[in-house]
């Protein structure tokens, strides 16, 4: 049994299983009942005042701090970096009684160029470096070029890596294949945790996703991760929903936590903590902290420091009044 | 709580709703109330008030008037006066005044859900995001219907003055569900609220003051079960529109049994909630929150028994109750509670005495560690498991967050467990196969079937009972009929239609008096004549006293064989429309093939001549070709109602029903009640004319050459009055129709509360049978079926 180590935290890391369609084959997800659900998920709960400070507080230390962009180059990246050490001002940690706690964003994710300056800058830090992977955001390369790259990441320092899995195996029905493309990257990742990019956007059913969320952790799996942020649609709370679903599920019957991670579209602070909410649900309490669960976001972190600005003044807050990444 | 222990500990904390601007109303109106009467806030004759508290925390709301019999009288008369008003007033003038009503609610949202919350205990986000949401809806849809009301409804006419006694569970949304029909239809209205929880309708008209209802249109009486009994048994009410218990329904069934005045009941329900093996479970699980965990389980739908196929059953147990454990309980304001505050201390008492019942039989009784505040009336979602049908809890309606689960092991077994309950309110059913869902559906007994859903809700859609869960639709166009008559019916007579009389003499008797080999017209049950249990014959006589011959003289236990034998006739209502239609066309083939017959036996038993007697026959066939034609027209609909999802209204047949047909035309009469119940996939069993049965005797060979199914129609000759009182006694006839004497109808009335069978009869007035407006139409169709919405959300 591996530990997990990156993470210094108590649990088992996913070992996965062997491949059992017997586990996936008959689930059946009805989505307008889904939606219900996700629909009164922010109805049924509400968090004011110290408690909804605290709850944003650790959505943003949940938050993959990210840049994917063409024209990211060692300069933004290191602000980035920066940004993930100290995500809120100290004046409004201070207030808040955080002063001192170390707060800090989940990791940083860039693309495999960027690794080196991100964990140069994050050196001695807790802070993960994360890299996306495998042909992200398409996935359309061969799988030895995959491979090679998984491992060309963590040879850079990368300590999680986010794969994309390859959205014709699900449409074509080819979960056998799936399986086995997945834990070839989970070997390839090693030590470092893999989080599982479905692109539910692109999976056409909730039926769909919750037969690939299983598949995936079953071929081992540290986290699974909605979308890349480039499908036309990513993170809903539907495909949430049905995702954290597939978690307990995969808890229950192996004793195995695997993490989730949300990713795209997810830019206010209202928002936030409407998944986590969701975690809290449906997985409980284990799973609201970064160890099990990431926002991959970028615009989130700006929002949720002006309403923490709002919580310590009273007055609503600017923008600019925040340093940026 | 420092913000660095909750970052750790991540819990929610308290998220209260402000009771503030519902307090600044009471206070406004110094915590007391008059009544609402012709416009006006009056004080109680009597000055009698009793208190009203919130539930959550007990603390005291307000003092509120207890109506007695003088301000009962004050408010049905005012709103008598203002009736023809009203009536006057332009389909357009009150599509306006809902729509106004609308806005208003609409604009003081958060006032009525707040204060609603305070006063019934129920949580803030289901009065805010559901209750109030809704009752605009209701309002605006009605606005619609006001507006069309002289187009789509041009056959009929408002019923007059309305009495409306609401329950505490859902005080607003069943308020609209009673106010915005009958006002929309053009009815005066004297509501009572619950005495739970009257605030927010206090609070409702003031609104409807705001905007500029006339006086009298609406009254509002507070008060307890007194004052609804005083308004149920008020001579100047025209109907009672009851939401409540099967219990006061029943009381209110016999209270006004004769009166002629009409009645619609929203009773009690147990409804089963069923889990199939390929449902998505988890979204299973949460609709099992929606149906019993909603409003504490206060509600009359609520998916309180839990069937779940065996193969699954201890999987979905051990998610129920993880889901159970997330439940939190609180004060109804706190906007992040599932489960708040039963109503009242005594309702608290029910639910505690059944639960306590439920451990005594030995069954299975599992709670979440989750405490109840101390400070209000509050009870932990309970959950029963591997409870027999037997049990209890398992038939008693307990109101209150309490499911009681059971399993079953085949699709067959699922529906008669589903059934096996004297209510039939709604089901709802899960899986993903779209065909068991569908196959399913239309075999439980209910008026209300939810797939893969619950406790959804829209002011399109009719709702309301099957069985003892009472009768009448509120909602859509099925509930409009509630609030309006036919206007023919203004136009029966208090005296018998018949056919013109002319002298016979004895000898100038046709051959069918004394035919050649003696005929005994024997019952016809379940397909096959059979003599009368008790072995007895009566003599018939022609009108005018000359006999003619006997009849059996069916008995009590006739009636019982007539009854079992319909029940096991599993043919008919499993036949398309199509296919009825053809039997029926057969019989009239029959029948035509037998006219000199059939008008020679009138013509001795009327003591009318032959044309007149043939006037009848042939109208009698053309009616069978009425019903033939209707068989497979009479469609339902689907309603416009949430989001992707398809709202079918299904008019279903009552089951088995029983006729008592009109004594004055023998055959018509018989034709003309009994072909629309059977076109609709009704069995009968009727009580032909007592007089002259010896048209309905002739009709069994006409039956038996015409492919009419064994039990689908049977036929007991004997007194009238005696056998409909079998009839209606009978705990498994669905249904009754009595066409005779104003005594007789209320007997009926009164004997079918037992059961709560739906009734219909004349009050003993007489229809014009040889009118096709008086003595045929959809009207004949609706009585003979009840709706069932069944709603399906789709998407993948």
């Amino acid at each position: 049994m591996t530990t997990d180590t990156n993470l210094k935290t108590g649990h088992k890391r996913n070992e996965g299983m062997a491949f059992d369609p017997d586990f996936f084959a008959d689930i059946r997800v009805n989505r307008s009942a889904v939606e219900r659900r996700t629909a009164t998920l922010g109805t049924r709960r509400s968090v004011k005042k110290q408690w909804q400070a605290a709850w944003l507080l650790k959505a943003v230390s949940c938050i993959d701090l990210t840049s994917l962009s063409g024209d990211d180059t060692p300069g933004n990246v290191m602000r980035l970096c920066a940004k993930a050490r100290q995500p809120v001002r100290n004046d409004l940690l201070q207030n808040l009684g955080m002063a001192g706690t170390g707060l800090h964003t989940g990791a940083v994710c860039v693309y495999h160029n960027l690794i080196p300056t991100a964990v140069k800058v994050l050196e001695g830090t807790s802070i993960p470096v994360a890299a996306v992977s495998t042909g992200f955001p398409a996935g359309q390369i061969s799988m030895e070029q995959k491979i090679k790259q998984i491992e060309l990441s963590v040879a850079a320092g990368a300590s999680e890596i986010d794969i994309v899995i390859s959205r014709p195996k699900v449409l074509t029905g080819d979960w056998a294949g799936l399986y086995e493309e997945v834990k070839a990257y989970r070997q390839a990742c090693g030590e470092a945790h893999m989080k599982t990019i479905l692109a539910t956007g692109e999976l056409a059913t909730l039926t769909q996703v919750a037969k690939a969320s299983r598949v995936c952790m079953m071929a081992g799996a540290d986290f699974i991760k909605t979308s890349t942020g480039m499908e036309q649609v990513n993170a809903t709370l539907p495909v949430s929903l049905v995702m954290v679903r597939a978690i307990r599920d995969y808890y229950e019957t192996t004793g195995f936590r695997v993490g989730f991670k949300p990713a795209g579209g997810i830019r206010q602070a209202k928002q936030a903590l409407m998944w986590l909410i969701l975690m809290e649900e449906e997985l409980g309490t284990d799973w609201l902290k970064p160890d099990l669960f990431r926002f991959g976001a970028s615009g989130l972190l700006g929002d949720i420091e002006r309403q923490l600005e709002h919580f310590v003044t009273g007055r609503y807050s600017a923008s600019y009044r925040h340093p940026m990444s | 709580m420092e913000i660095k222990k909750i970052f750790d500990n991540m819990e929610y904390g308290p998220a209260p709703e402000s009771p503030a601007p519902a307090l600044d109303w009471l206070k406004m109106h110094r915590g007391k109330f008059r009544l609402f009467i012709n416009g006006k806030w009056q004080l109680p004759a009597a000055k009698k008030y009793f208190n009203s508290e919130n539930p959550s925390d007990k603390s005291h709301l307000a003092r509120l008037a207890e109506a007695g019999s003088k301000d009962v009288d004050k408010a049905v008369n005012a709103a008598r006066k203002a009736l023809p008003g009203w009536q006057e007033t332009s389909p357009h003038e009150r599509a306006k005044m809902l729509y106004a009503i609308a806005r208003q609610i609409q604009k003081h949202a958060r006032l009525f859900a707040v204060l609603e919350s305070m006063d019934n205990g129920k949580p803030i986000r289901e009065t805010r995001d559901i209750d109030i949401p809704l009752v605009v809806r209701h309002f605006y849809h009605h606005a619609g219907w006001a507006q069309l009301r002289d187009t789509e409804l041009k056959d009929f006419k408002e019923i007059g003055v309305v009495g409306q006694i609401i329950p505490w569970n859902f005080p607003m949304l069943m308020l609209s569900w009673k106010v915005a029909p009958a006002l929309a239809m053009g009815n005066t209205v004297v509501l009572k609220p619950a005495e739970y929880t009257s605030l927010t309708a206090l609070l409702f008209a003031e609104v409807c003051e705001q905007a500029g209802l006339p006086p009298g249109v609406l009254n509002v009486l507070t008060g307890s079960g007194k004052t609804g009994a005083l308004i149920v048994n008020h001579p100047g009410i025209d109907k009672i529109a009851f939401t409540g218990s099967t219990e006061v329904g029943r009381i209110i069934r016999k209270a006004t049994a004769g009166t002629g005045k009409k009645i619609s009941l929203e009773l009690g329900g147990k409804s089963p909630f069923i889990v199939f093996e390929d449902a998505d479970l988890d979204s299973a699980v949460e609709g099992l929150v929606d149906a019993i965990w909603f409003n504490m389980g206060q509600v009359c739908c609520a998916g309180s028994r839990l069937l779940v196929q065996e193969s699954i059953a201890e999987k979905f147990y051990a998610k129920v109750k993880a889901r159970m454990e997330k439940l939190r309980i609180g004060n109804a304001l706190d906007k992040s509670i599932d489960i708040g505050a039963i109503v009242a201390p005594v309702q608290l008492h029910t639910i505690d005495e059944l639960v306590k019942t439920g451990e005594a039989e030995g069954n299975r009784c599992w709670q979440p560690s989750t405490p109840c505040p101390p400070e209000g009336y509050f009870y932990p979602p309970t959950l029963f498991t591997d409870v027999p049908p037997s049990a209890t809890i398992a038939q008693e309606e307990i109101f209150g967050p309490v499911l009681v689960a059971m399993s079953f092991r085949t699709h067959t077994e699922a529906v008669k467990l589903a059934n096996n309950t004297r209510y039939g309110l709604a089901a709802s059913i899960w899986t993903e196969n779209i065909n068991l869902a569908l196959d399913i559906a239309p075999q439980v007994k209910a008026g209300t079937v939810w797939i893969n859903c619950s406790n959804i809700f829209d002011a399109a859609s009719g709702f309301g009972g099957y069985r003892e869960s009472g009768f009448g639709r509120e909602g859509g166009l099925e509930g409009l009929y509630e609030y309006v008559k036919p206007r023919v019916e203004e136009n029966l007579s208090d005296k018998a239609f018949s056919l013109p009389k002319t002298k016979v003499k004895k000898d100038d008797l046709p051959q069918a008096v004394r035919p050649e080999i003696d005929r005994t017209a024997k019952l016809y049950i379940g397909g096959k004549q059979s003599r009368p249990d008790g072995g007895y014959s009566m003599d018939v006589h022609s009108l005018s006293g000359i006999r003619l011959g006997e009849v059996s003289k069916g008995n009590r236990k006739d009636i019982r064989n007539a009854v079992e034998a319909a029940h096991a006739d599993s043919k008919w209502a499993a036949m398309t429309g199509h296919a009825r239609a053809q039997v029926m066309y057969y019989l009239a083939e029959n029948l035509a093939v037998r006219k000199n017959e059939f008008a020679n036996r009138l013509a001795l038993m009327l003591d009318t001549g032959i044309p007149a007697a043939m006037t009848e026959v042939e109208a009698a066939i053309s009616r069978i070709y009425t019903y033939a034609a209707l068989a497979d027209k009479y469609d339902g609909r689907v309603h416009h109602t949430t989001f992707r999802n398809l709202t079918l209204a299904m008019p279903e047949a009552l089951g088995v029903m029983g006729i008592s047909c009109p004594d004055e035309w023998p055959l018509l009469g018989f034709v003309s009640t009994v072909m629309p119940a059977i076109a609709m996939g009704n069995r009968v069993v009727v009580i032909p004319s007592e007089k002259s049965p010896f048209s309905a005797t002739d009709f069994y060979q006409v039956i038996e050459t015409s492919d009419v199914p064994a039990g689908t129609l049977n036929i007991v000759t004997g007194n009238k009055e005696e056998l409909a009182t079998v009839l209606a006694r009978h705990d498994d006839v669905d249904g009754i129709w009595y066409f005779g004497t104003a005594a007789g109808s209320k007997n009926v009335e009164m004997l079918s509360a037992a059961n709560m069978k739906r009734s219909w009869v004349n009050y003993g007035n007489f229809r014009d049978w040889l009118k096709p407006e008086q003595g045929e139409g959809e009207l004949f169709l609706r009585k003979a079926t009840q709706i069932k919405n069944i709603w399906i959300p789709y998407g993948e």
